[in-house]
C-alpha cells in the first residue's frame, strides 16, 4: 500500500507556477529518489509534500488529506524535511539543534529517540556541545538529517544531501540512511541531482524535466537507462 | 547572553557569583549608598525589566521595536487610574497591569509582526508618538496634561525601612521574579524555537514552529515586561503624566538594550543603569549634552562592542574562569566565537 500518493499536483511560488500535475506514490518502507537539472522542480515537489510553499491537487499521507494543511500540521503527521543546504543553526550547539527537532514532541519521547538516533551518527555524538557552525559539512548533512529524524517521521524527506560533499562522505551517509530503512522501516524521498550514489540505496526513481515527470522506473532500470546515465550519472 | 553560559561553572564558582551578586543588592545599594540614590536604583531595576523585554523581542524574536514605551504607559496608568479613581492597592494593580499589556501586545503584536524589518520599527515608533496625545485627550480618566497622584506606596508598619528602599525592595522582587522567567524561556525549547524562526523561516516551519504565532507571543510577552515596569514606575515616581512616555524613553529603552547587549539578560541591568545615570551626570556639565552621549553610545557600541556591555563582561568573566582553570578552554573559546558571531548577526 503506498504510503504517500500525489494526485494531479500543481505547485509553485505565488503566481509562478513551477510543477505541473505530478502523479506519485511512495509504498511504505521504500526509497524513492527524484532525478532532475537544475530549475526542473524537485525542491518545490518537497515544499509541496511538507506544506511550506503554495500548492493545489491531492496529497494523501497514510490515507488522510495533507494537501490543506499547514506545514506544522503536516510536520506533526509524520513527514519531515530536510531542506536543501542543511540550514543548521550555527548559534545553537550540535544538541540544542537535535532537540530543536522535537520541538512538537514529548520531553521523555524525545530523549529515547536522541539515544537511538545518535548511535547511526557517532560523530555528532562526540560533538554535542560544540557550536553547529563549527562541523563540517558532512557532520552538518548529518546533523540536520538527525534533527529531522527527532520529529519521529514515517516519510523522510531529503533535498540534495550530497550538496557539497566529497563523495567518499555521500557514500557514507547513503549507507545511513539505508541502514535506518532497514532497522526502522521508514520511507524516504530523496531529490538527488548527482544519482549514481542515490540509485544504489534507492528502491524507484523518477525524472523530472520542466516541473513534469518524464521518466519512472526502478532505481536499476534507471541506473541502466541511456538517457539517464548520459545527463544524470555523468557518463555514457 | 545564554549562548555564551555554554561551558558550565564549577557548582562553588556559581555560588560565590550568586553571593556576590546578592550583597551588592540586598545590602550595598539599599542600605550603604544615599537615600535619593536609592529610589534612582529602583528605577533602574524597572528600566531593567522592561528592557529584558525588549531583549525577549529584538534579541530572540529578530524585531526591532521602538514603541516599548507605549506598553509602560498602559501599565503606569493602569495602576494610576485604578488606584486614584477607584481606590485600589498599588499592589493588586501589578497583575492587572500585566494583564492588560499582555492583551494590547497580543492585540498589536498580531498585524505589527507581519511588518519585515524596517517598517516594524517605524510601525512601533509611529506607536510611542500617538500615546501622549491619547493619554492628554481623554482626560477625564486619565487626568489630561496634569497627570494623576498616585503617590509613594509606605512600607507596611512592621517593616523597618524607609519609602525609597520599600520600593526598592519591591521592584527587586519583581525583576528577579521576570529575570528567572525570561531565563527560563531562554534556556529551554522556545529559546531554540526562536533562534529557528529567526535564521531560517523554512528549517523553522518544517521543525514545526508556526513563526506568526511564536513572534506574536514574543511581543506580547515582551509587552507584559514593560506594563509590569510601567506599573511599578508610577509608584517609583508616584506620579504619572502623558509626556513621561514619549518617544525619547522608547528611544532611551532601546538603546539601553543596545548597550547592555541586545541578547544578554544580566546586561539589562547595565543598560538600564546607562539610561537612568549618564543623562543626568551629561545634563550636569550641559543641558544639550544627554542627546549627544545616547547617541554616541550607541554608535560606539554597535562599532566596538556588538554583544554589548553585558555581552562584554560575561566574555571577560568566562575567561577569566577558563584561565583559572575552572572551566575547559577550548569549550569556552568557541562559546564566545559563536556569540560573537551571534552579536554581529544581530548588529547587521
Amino acid at each position: 500500500m503506498s504510503l504517500l500518493t500525489i494526485e494531479g499536483l500543481q505547485a509553485g511560488y505565488g503566481e509562478r507556477s513551477v510543477l505541473h500535475d505530478i502523479d506519485l506514490a511512495i509504498s511504505e518502507r521504500k526509497i524513492q529518489v527524484v532525478l532532475g537539472a537544475n530549475g526542473a522542480g524537485k525542491t518545490t515537489l518537497l515544499r509541496a509534500i511538507s506544506g511550506t510553499t503554495t500548492r493545489s491537487g491531492t496529497i494523501m499521507f497514510d490515507g488522510k488529506r495533507i494537501d490543506r494543511l499547514s506545514a506544522r500540521k503536516v510536520v506533526a503527521s509524520g513527514v519531515a524535511h530536510v531542506p536543501q543546504g542543511r540550514g543548521t543553526f550555527a548559534d545553537l550547539t550540535v544538541d540544542e539543534n537535535i532537540r530543536l527537532g522535537a520541538y512538537l514532541r514529548s520531553s521523555a519521547e524525545a530523549r529515547q529517540d536522541r539515544e537511538r538516533w545518535l548511535t547511526y551518527f557517532p560523530r555528532l555524538q562526540e560533538r554535542l556541545s560544540q557550536q553547529a557552525g563549527s562541523l563540517s559539512g558532512g557532520e552538518q548533512q548529518m546533523l540536520a538529517i538527525a534533527r529531522a529524524l527527532m520529529l519521529r517521521p514515517r516519510l523522510l524527506l531529503l533535498d540534495e544531501p550530497s550538496l557539497g560533499l566529497a563523495p567518499i562522505i555521500t557514500q557514507s551517509l547513503f549507507k545511513t540512511l539505508a541502514a535506518i530503512r532497514e532497522e526502522t522501516g521508514m520511507t524516504m524521498l530523496i531529490v538527488e541531482q548527482s544519482a549514481n550514489l542515490a540509485l544504489e540505496v534507492a528502491d524507484s526513481g523518477v525524472v523530472l524535466e520542466s516541473g513534469r515527470i518524464v521518466l519512472r522506473d526502478s532505481a536499476q532500470n534507471l541506473a541502466g537507462n541511456d538517457e539517464v546515465r548520459r545527463i544524470y550519472l555523468g557518463y555514457e | 547572553m545564554s549562548v555564551v553560559v555554554k561551558p558550565r561553572l564549577p557548582v562553588a564558582v556559581r555560588i560565590a557569583t550568586a553571593i556576590v551578586v546578592a550583597i551588592l543588592f540586598l545590602y550595598v545599594i539599599p542600605f550603604m549608598i544615599p537615600n535619593y540614590l536609592v529610589s534612582q536604583f529602583a528605577t533602574v531595576l524597572v528600566f531593567a525589566i522592561a528592557i529584558v523585554g525588549i531583549n525577549l523581542v529584538t534579541g530572540y524574536g529578530g524585531a526591532i521595536t521602538l514603541g516599548h514605551a507605549a506598553f509602560v504607559a498602559l501599565g503606569s496608568y493602569t495602576t494610576a487610574i485604578l488606584t486614584v479613581r477607584y481606590g485600589w492597592n498599588p499592589y493588586a494593580t501589578i497583575p492587572v497591569a500585566a494583564a492588560l499589556s499582555w492583551i494590547a501586545g497580543w492585540c498589536l503584536g498580531f498585524p505589527a509582526l507581519r511588518l519585515q524589518g524596517l517598517y516594524l520599527a517605524l510601525g512601533t515608533l509611529v506607536l510611542s508618538i500617538t500615546v501622549p496625545p491619547v493619554l492628554k485627550r481623554f482626560d477625564a480618566f486619565t487626568g489630561g496634561v496634569q497627570g494623576l497622584n498616585v503617590g509613594n506606596p509606605a512600607p507596611p508598619a512592621s517593616v523597618p525601612l524607609d519609602e525609597s528602599q520599600w520600593i526598592y525592595f519591591v521592584s527587586l522582587a519583581i525583576a528577579a521574579v521576570l529575570y528567572v522567567v525570561a531565563r527560563r524561556i531562554l534556556s529551554g525549547p522556545l529559546r531554540r524555537a526562536l533562534v529557528a524562526a529567526r535564521d531560517n523561516q523554512l528549517v523553522a516551519a518544517v521543525m514545526g514552529v508556526n513563526r506568526a504565532r511564536l513572534t506574536t507571543a514574543t511581543f506580547a510577552m515582551s509587552s507584559l515586561y514593560a506594563g509590569v515596569a510601567g506599573s511599578l514606575y508610577a509608584m517609583i515616581v508616584g506620579f504619572v503624566s502623558p509626556d513621561t512616555f514619549n518617544v525619547m524613553m522608547s528611544l532611551s529603552l532601546f538603546v539601553g538594550a543596545v548597550v547592555g547587549g541586545i541578547t544578554s539578560l544580566s546586561g539589562a541591568f547595565i543598560g538600564a543603569m546607562f539610561i537612568q545615570f549618564v543623562p543626568i551626570w551629561a545634563s550636569d556639565i550641559d543641558v544639550s549634552l544627554g542627546g549627544l552621549v545616547f547617541g554616541g553610545a550607541l554608535i560606539l557600541t554597535l562599532v566596538l562592542i556588538p554583544a554589548g556591555v553585558g555581552g562584554l563582561a560575561e566574555r571577560w568573566y568566562l575567561r577569566a574562569c577558563a584561565r583559572l582553570g575552572w572551566t575547559e578552554a577550548a569549550a569556552t573559546e568557541t562559546a564566545i566565537e559563536a556569540s560573537t558571531r551571534g552579536a554581529q548577526h544581530e548588529a547587521t
